[in-house]
């Protein structure tokens, strides 16, 4: 691809005595210098805006509001994880916003009486219709060698197109609603609070393990580990983070009745994530969608089938974006003749935002997560400013332009994108 | 067998007497591979014409010829990607049928093309096992792969890079050409093709790559390089292979030649010290 950077003096700055602990901050100053800040600005960018709408209005960080965020937040996440699938091989997915949204209405309809499909099968034959989409957007993209950003442009205005037709063909007058318990519950429903403590409890208590055990099993082969220090930092954040969240969920947050517990919503996004991550790190594929996007002529000559893995990238974008359609449309308790011609473009702009690069190679399902909790905090923060929907958009506007230039600043000193 | 050799100083047939000049590695007399009348025309351009060539195991050949003497096209045969017009390719005396990259990997050809092959956003471990990665239970098996690209770089003497956990993106040219060579010699090979391993490297990091290839000589894996530094060539190479307008025209041990007759036979195909495989005519 590009030329090799001969004799590099700022190359050799790049490793550090990683070992003592006290040198913590130098060592996170340095990777800041050198591009590798990971997530820290967007990180603080969140905090930044959370901290100005808790001036603005006391209510902002109320459990009830919190709640109500998190959720706003699990479509963003959802489809913006989606996204990443393809934008890692360095294409775009320019219709998942309307493809999940035709799934969540395969699903709406099918649960409605008169189909009266079991919920299962309904969601099944939801996500099943997202990733037939996503794998037909693959085939197409790699054997005929269409670009991406056409192929899922004409799927955008086809699907978009058979959406309406199906929900109006319904002869309800544009307008489905979820008649069915488990679908309404997905976001609506509740955990007991027995069971937040549970699930919080043992998540934390699981990546700490996982995050520990690596580090003892790296120490006692002799490979260079992370500094002690942030070992210990991580696990702290992760206990931390837990109770917070476990407490915000536990609190009561009704007025008239009792109403504690972590939304379905939730463990859904963190399992969505969870797989994600595990397939992304963990495996062949995820190593090869990576690789892929840095350099698909390497991987192909490494002797990888690389269209084999092209595909598989479109497939786990369907997948997701199947699920995310499920959380909008029990979200929206239902499904209308009006498609958000805006949730693709939010999408992209969760992923982005959080740090994934538009040309590949570059990203993380955590991106997502991230993102998707920004955007959803300057919905919720302004609406509870009363401030406008014209607002909104300038301001979500401004904030991705901000996330991006500071990335390539950040990275300007780095040699990858 | 078609082909004709056209100079009484190469053997007829592969399996006959190697030259006495490069023996003493292998105690077959079949050299690694032998080349026997190979031509490869595109259309009606012949690229190469009627290569006899052989590589030697545990030496390094330097393949040198101005541009557009077929240097690469030869390379590109032998490694596969081109099956040859005309002319018999053979491995350890074997005759090679249908070659193809992939049968090239099998018999331990490896070729690190210029442009390296190496993926920017991941580490030096993910690089060097990619497409073969270690596994346990079906999950990546990092610990196993960092370990052995520890031990591999030691093994190269590539001590330049600090950690095998850095990107790529953040190497020097010289340390991606050895990542790349490395690569290549996990797989097993027996001949590693370098194309212009030392173009657009700076003195020290040159130096470094061509302290790698010696290292992969001593060994015991043969090597083919091509170059156009003649400095390098000398300082490295046990033989040198000169390319003139598609055709061999010379080729034996390094001590035959000096850098003058080795020009003259780049620029011109023909020298008055060097004895040449082809005559002057045709």
């Amino acid at each position: 691809m590009s030329a090799p950077n001969v004799d590099d003096p700022t190359l050799h700055v790049l490793e550090e005595d990683a070992n003592s602990a006290s040198n913590l901050i130098g060592t996170l100053y340095k990777r800041l210098r050198q591009g590798d800040s990971g997530m820290v600005p967007v990180v603080v960018g969140l905090l930044l805006l959370v901290t100005y709408f808790q001036i603005r209005n006391a209510a902002f960080l109320s459990s009830g509001n919190l709640v109500n965020l998190f959720v706003q937040a699990t479509i963003f996440i959802l489809l913006g994880m989606a996204e990443i699938w393809v934008l890692l091989l360095g294409e775009i997915d320019l219709s998942i916003g309307i493809t999940s949204v035709l799934g969540g209405a395969v699903a709406v309809i099918l649960v409605d009486p008169q189909f009266h499909w079991p919920w299962f099968l309904a969601m099944a034959a939801a996500i099943l219709t997202t990733t037939a989409i996503g794998a037909l957007y693959g085939l197409v993209v790699v054997r005929l060698n269409v670009p991406s950003f056409i192929v899922t442009l004409a799927g955008f205005l086809a699907f978009q197109g058979v959406l309406i037709y199906i929900v109006d063909s319904q002869g309800t007058g544009g307008t489905i609603p979820v008649h069915e318990k488990v679908l309404y519950n997905l976001v609506y429903g509740n955990l007991t609070p027995l069971w937040t403590w549970i699930l919080a409890i043992g998540g934390v208590a699981i990546m700490s393990y996982r995050l520990i055990k690596r580090d003892i099993n790296r120490r006692s082969k002799g490979l260079v580990t992370e500094p002690l220090a942030y070992v210990v930092v991580k696990v702290g954040l992760l206990v931390g983070v837990g109770l917070v969240l476990a407490m915000i969920f536990d609190a009561n947050r009704g007025t008239f009745i009792v109403l504690r517990g972590m939304p379905f919503a939730i463990p859904i996004d963190i399992g969505v994530l969870t797989i994600g991550t595990f397939i992304l790190t963990r495996t062949k594929a995820g190593r090869y969608i990576n690789a892929i996007g840095g350099n698909s002529e390497a991987v192909r000559r490494a002797g990888v089938r690389v269209n084999r893995y092209r595909l598989l990238a479109f497939v786990l974008t369907g997948i997701t974006g199947g699920v995310g359609g499920l959380l909008w449309v029990s979200q929206l308790n239902g499904v209308n003749d009006g498609p958000p011609s805006t949730l693709t473009l939010y999408a992209i702009a969760a992923a982005v935002i959080g740090g994934t690069s538009l040309f590949g190679g570059r990203g993380k399902m955590i991106h997502a997560v991230v993102g998707g909790l920004i955007i959803a905090t300057i919905y919720n923060g302004m609406a509870l400013l009363s401030m406008s929907a014209s607002m909104q958009y300038i301001v979500t506007g401004i904030v991705l332009l901000a996330a991006v230039t500071v990335d390539s600043i950040a990275r300007r000193n780095s040699a990858i994108r | 067998m078609n082909s004709t050799p056209e100079s009484s100083n190469l053997p007829t047939s592969p399996r006959g007497p190697s030259e006495p000049s490069d023996s003493g590695v292998g105690s077959s007399s079949a050299p690694l591979l032998s080349l026997r009348g190979v031509s490869k025309n595109f259309g009606p351009v012949q690229a190469i014409q009627d290569v006899n060539l052989d590589v030697p195991d545990g030496l390094v050949t330097a393949l040198i010829g101005d541009n557009g003497a077929g240097k690469s096209v030869l390379i590109k045969t032998i490694s596969g990607i081109w099956p040859p017009s005309e002319g018999t390719i053979y491995w350890k005396g074997e005759e090679v049928r249908d070659h193809t990259p992939r049968t090239a990997a099998h018999l331990g050809i490896a070729t690190v093309y210029q442009d390296l092959a190496l993926c920017d956003n991941l580490d030096i471990v993910q690089n060097m096992y990619l497409g073969r990665e270690e596994t346990k239970f079906g999950t990546l098996d990092e610990i196993t792969m960092e370990l052995a690209t520890n031990q591999l770089l030691k093994d190269l003497s590539v001590s330049t890079v600090k950690s095998v956990r850095q990107l790529v993106a953040s190497l020097s040219g010289g340390q991606r050409q050895a990542i790349a060579v490395a690569r290549a010699v996990m797989r097993e090979s027996r001949l590693v093709i370098l194309d212009e391993p030392t173009a657009a490297l700076g003195v020290s990091q040159t130096r470094q790559v061509l302290e790698l290839i010696r290292t992969l000589s001593s060994r015991g894996i043969a090597v083919l390089v091509i170059s156009h530094n003649l400095n390098d060539v000398f300082s490295v190479a046990d033989r040198i292979a000169v390319m003139h307008l598609g055709r061999l025209v010379s080729n034996g041990p390094i001590s035959d030649y000096d850098t003058n007759s080795a020009v003259e036979l780049i620029t011109t195909g023909q020298s008055s010290r060097v004895p040449t495989t082809l005559a002057p005519s045709s």
